[in-house]
């Protein structure tokens, strides 16, 4: 009934110890060759320790030890496993957008713009907080910050990469894996940093498409009168001086993107599963659930118009 | 010695005294834990998790669970009446968790598709806040 979070996602959501992407797949197999060896050379000395309290051993030589044990060892050993790392590291994927498909992602207080550029027009799609992918091919995210300093991370994918506001960075994703991944903020950004979380569906290249034409139509048009009341009350509570629905009003970027708000598994950058509970929980004191978030608590909706406004939004799939 | 002594009552009227405290000690029994028939209130703790209540509701044992649009549920299982008028029981809370609008047009909460099942268990653990 519900899509995964941390707490049903069996520990795989969202862990470097369950790669399932190109360069997350490297970074942890040099992570494993080098907790390894650290291991290894730690029981060595350890073993050492226990046998130099011996009380009648043999006096041991010192310069041996300290030229072999001191410096030999550790210069071999070292330069091993750097050579090995650096070679290894050769393989993660190229930073470039050449030939891979490209995604905008701007990061805010507390929640991750995503745009995505319509194949079939060129203009540009905007979403939030979950960013669809095609399975086994390079997708390059161009990564950008609206205020402060974050971090995109999702730790089965890739590497870390800080967004800074300003200037573009860069971060090729390769999912090797059909299925979902769960990203954080990695740096520091505010009251919500916990909060600010996002995910990957990795899916196969037909699906990854059908997502992104149904992504690119306008709103769905209200199919009943409730539905009519919610996409009134939408206008009348000024939603829409920040949030924009395609089709419905368009311009206000300070808040989501809500033209297909019902299609996406969470609200609040990964804080509620969507349904028209939480949205009108979410609607009707913002504050209680995410403080210090954007957007005020609605003041003066009555039950009825609050239950069409959650049920409009639920819908707009 | 006598420490301390009974009060000289024959042996009916003992037997009479402990009947009246009996019945004392049942009229307690409005305070025991109201039981929903085919509710287990392990699962209903799982469902309330789930279905995110707690977007709305104040809920003990609920992690995350701070919402103040509805009511806190820290009593709930104690308070005679639900959503300002419906008696507390466990048939009318059922029907409330299913479709709360039926029962009362004026309230900020929905029907979220929840089946008899589930909202039996919710019932049960619900019940077990007190």
């Amino acid at each position: 009934m519900s899509p995964p979070d941390v707490t049903t996602g069996g520990g795989k959501l969202q862990s470097v110890l369950h790669p399932a992407g190109w360069d997350a797949v490297i970074i942890s197999h040099l992570s494993w060759v080098l907790f390894g060896a650290g291991t290894l050379i730690f029981v060595a000395v350890m073993a050492l320790l226990v046998l130099s309290l011996r009380r009648h051993g043999r006096p041991a030589r010192a310069m041996l030890w300290i030229g072999g044990g001191g410096i030999a060892f550790p210069v071999i050993v070292l330069t091993a496993l750097l050579a090995w790392s650096t070679w290894r590291s050769t393989d993660l994927a190229p930073q470039t957008s050449r030939g891979a498909l490209t995604i905008s992602v701007t990061a805010k207080m507390w929640w991750w713009e995503v745009r995505y550029q319509d194949p079939a027009t060129g203009r540009e799609i905007f979403t939030a907080n979950e960013i669809h992918i095609p399975v086994g091919r390079p997708v390059y995210i161009g990564l950008n910050s609206a205020d402060v300093i974050h971090s995109f991370w999702v730790p089965a994918l890739s590497g870390k990469r800080d967004t800074i506001p300003g200037r573009v960075n860069g971060l090729t994703l390769r999912a090797d894996k059909p299925g979902i991944y769960r990203g954080q903020c990695a740096e520091y950004c505010g009251a919500q940093h916990a909060r600010m979380a996002m995910y990957v569906v990795a899916s196969t290249q037909q699906e990854f498409d059908a997502w992104l034409k149904r992504q690119a139509a306008p709103a769905a048009p209200p199919s009943s009168s409730m539905l009519e009341q919610g996409r009134t009350a939408f206008l009348a509570q000024r939603c829409q001086f920040c949030h924009t629905i395609r089709g419905v009003a368009e311009g206000g970027r300070l808040g989501p993107d809500l033209t297909h708000v019902g299609s996406r598994m969470h609200i609040g950058a990964g804080t509620l599963r969507t349904h028209r509970g939480t949205l009108g929980g979410w609607v009707a004191d913002p504050q209680a659930i995410k403080p210090g978030v954007f957007m005020p608590a609605a003041q003066d909706i009555d039950g009825p118009t609050l239950r069409a406004l959650a049920a409009y939004l639920e819908h707009l799939k | 010695m006598r420490i301390f002594s009974l009060p000289d009552i024959s042996a009916p009227g003992r037997a009479g005294a402990l009947l009246l405290c009996a019945a004392v000690l049942a009229g307690c029994g409005k305070d025991a834990p109201r039981q929903v028939p085919g509710g287990d209130a392990e699962q209903g703790l799982r469902l309330v998790t789930q279905y995110q209540c707690g977007a709305c509701h104040t809920i003990p044992k609920v992690p995350g669970a701070t919402g103040e649009v509805g009511p806190t549920l820290e009593q709930v299982g104690r308070i005679s009446y639900i959503a300002a008028g419906i008696p507390n029981q466990p048939d009318t809370m059922v029907r409330w968790l299913r479709d709360p609008p039926a029962m009362k047009p004026g309230t900020k909460m929905p029907a979220l598709g929840i089946t008899e099942t589930e909202a039996r268990h919710m019932a049960a653990f619900l019940y077990t806040l007190r």
